[in-house]
């Protein structure tokens, strides 16, 4: 072999690493997490039932799992349809196909799960100072991984869908005759839009709009208050990024309990 | 507390060389760079490494222990089993020259291209301002002591070195950051710079470089992820382009 770590003239060592640590173990966990919650998703989706738990013959609690929103397929329960029906009622189309693959785009072109899913799934570096199976290189500088600089757009959108997440929390402190309540499902659907927020406003894009891109902060106060509050959250993307990957699956499995009737929802409806 | 600890040593250049096997003295408190000069003293008159200050602060020690970037005097043995078998090399992205001792003029080579700072012309020489918060993210750059760990992990060149051609590597990114977001200096290029002449494009964000640091900067945090949405303002952003094809200005944005 005479490229990567031996070019000629570098040191002759044919070790592909010489680290002692367990460096294997992050890129592991991540290709597992990833697989499973895509897993989950993907028959969730699919699924096309329990994705809106109104119980009570009176429809007393109204919880939307955040998966389904916003329901805009024919065959959306009325109830769930806050926003009208317009696609066709098949197999192969999520109920929120509207706001699904910006979603995922969203997440798919982020900074923090760019280095997660090229590190483990890519093996682009598998870790630092390990040298990595390519041969060729040219990172996000040629299609199609130019198109990673689209996240910007993604934000925008998922932002908006934000807004409509936001709604649905909102309802499920109300039942359908208008009076107010809470149960243990609006609380759950009320922390996960809490930590949608908090991930979406930690985006790097989200930074960069807020004041990044100045070059006088003094010029600028509020944007640089706004820019100092998104980059304290920004350190904490990452584990916002899976902190809301989780709390997507406990909100959207709760909601599938109580809409299944494997558990009741304790409420004061 | 003193315990021998067993080394294991680069020894040779760029066309022939190995690792050698060593049992060396080590008293309590010492870094590695102690061991390796215990070595020279003791063992092997004429292994051959590079350092000066000794205090983390002159960038010259970079090497590899136990197969990381790290600086040989700022990595206490403490940190390791007395047991175990500590590995030491050159900085594996470089060509060696002796030993532990390699070739980084890759790095100055990157440093002579990028177009120095250039003060406003219109503001005399004497009266300049800035404001504190004007210029903090440029001075974060500022505590680089150019050791080059993070461009020895970047495997952007690491394991590619027809990439040295096209790619400056994390340092001269933090370098490009601190030009762009400094509040004095009058070009406006300096991102088509890193997207053209530095390959900025070309790194992941898989962050290797961050994590070497010894200098604790955010490289990619606070400079390469700012710099790329500073290229996509001035490349990609189809709204941005609109509204410059509608006001008619030049696609590079200014200061603002
Ligand atoms: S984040 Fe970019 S510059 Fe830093 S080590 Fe990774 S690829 Fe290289
Ligand atoms: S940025 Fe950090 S790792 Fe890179 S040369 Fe400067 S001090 Fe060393
Ligand atoms: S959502 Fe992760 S960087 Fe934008
Ligand atoms: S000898 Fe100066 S940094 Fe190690």
């Amino acid at each position: 072999m005479t490229s990567g770590t031996l070019s000629p003239g570098r040191a002759r060592i044919t070790a592909r690493t010489l680290r002692t640590d367990k460096y294997w173990i992050s890129p592991l966990l991540t290709v597992i997490g990833i697989t499973a919650w895509i897993t989950y998703a993907t028959v969730r989706v699919f699924q096309q039932n329990y994705y809106w738990a109104a119980q009570g013959g009176d429809e007393a609690i109204r919880y939307l799992t955040p998966f389904y929103s916003p329901c805009i397929s024919n065959g959306c329960i009325e109830g769930a349809a806050e926003w009208g029906t317009f696609l066709p009622d098949l197999w192969f189309i999520p109920y929120a196909a509207l706001t699904l693959p910006f979603l995922f785009l969203f997440r798919f072109t982020c900074y923090y799960y760019r280095k997660a899913y090229y590190r483990s799934f890519w093996q682009s570096p598998t870790a630092c100072a390990v040298n990595e199976p390519h041969k060729k290189y040219s990172g996000e500088s040629r299609f199609p991984l130019l198109g990673q600089n689209s996240h910007r757009y993604f934000f925008y959108i998922a932002a908006l869908i934000s807004i409509i997440n936001t709604i649905d929390a909102f309802h499920s402190f109300q039942s359908e005759d208008g009076s107010w309540g809470v149960g243990v499902g609006s609380i759950v659907l009320t922390a996960n839009v809490i930590l949608l927020w908090a991930y979406t406003a930690s985006c790097h894009s989200c930074r960069h709009i807020m004041g990044g891109r100045l070059t006088n902060f003094s010029k600028h106060p509020l944007r640089y208050k706004g820019w100092t509050f998104v980059s304290k959250l920004n350190g904490k993307h990452q584990e916002l990024a899976w902190t809301t990957l989780a709390s997507l699956v406990v909100a959207d499995f709760y909601v599938m309990a109580v809409a299944a009737g494997w558990i009741t929802d304790f409420n004061t409806f | 507390m003193g315990y021998k600890a067993k080394f294991r040593v680069y020894r040779g250049d760029g066309e022939q060389g190995g690792l050698e096997n060593y049992e060396v003295d080590v008293n309590e408190g010492e870094v590695v760079l102690d061991i390796i000069h215990r070595l020279q003293a003791t063992q092997t008159p004429d292994l051959a490494v590079r350092w000066n200050c000794k205090a983390g602060k002159c960038g010259s020690c970079s090497a590899e222990v136990n197969g990381k970037p790290r600086l040989l005097c700022m990595t206490r043995m403490s940190t390791f089993d007395e047991n175990e078998t500590i590995t030491v090399t050159p900085m594996r992205a470089f060509p060696v020259i002796r030993d532990l001792v390699t070739n980084v003029s890759f790095n100055y080579t990157k440093a002579r291209q990028i177009p120095a700072f250039a003060p406003p012309t219109d503001i005399k020489a004497g009266d300049y301002r800035m404001q504190q918060i004007d210029v903090e993210r440029s001075q974060e750059f500022r505590k680089c002591i150019e050791c080059f760990l993070c461009q020895d992990t970047c495997h952007v060149v690491r394991d590619h070195e027809e990439n040295k051609e096209s790619f400056a590597g994390p340092r001269f990114f933090i370098r490009a950051a601190e030009l762009d977001m400094h509040p004095l200096d009058a070009r406006t290029d300096r991102k088509s710079f890193a997207k053209a002449e530095q390959g900025l494009g070309m790194c992941n964000i898989t962050k290797c470089c961050t994590d070497v640091c010894p200098e604790h900067i955010k490289i990619t945090d606070n400079a390469i992820i700012p710099m790329k949405e500073r290229v996509v303002d001035t490349k990609y952003d189809p709204v941005v382009f609109i509204g410059k094809i509608l006001r008619r200005k030049p696609r590079e944005t200014g200061k603002i």
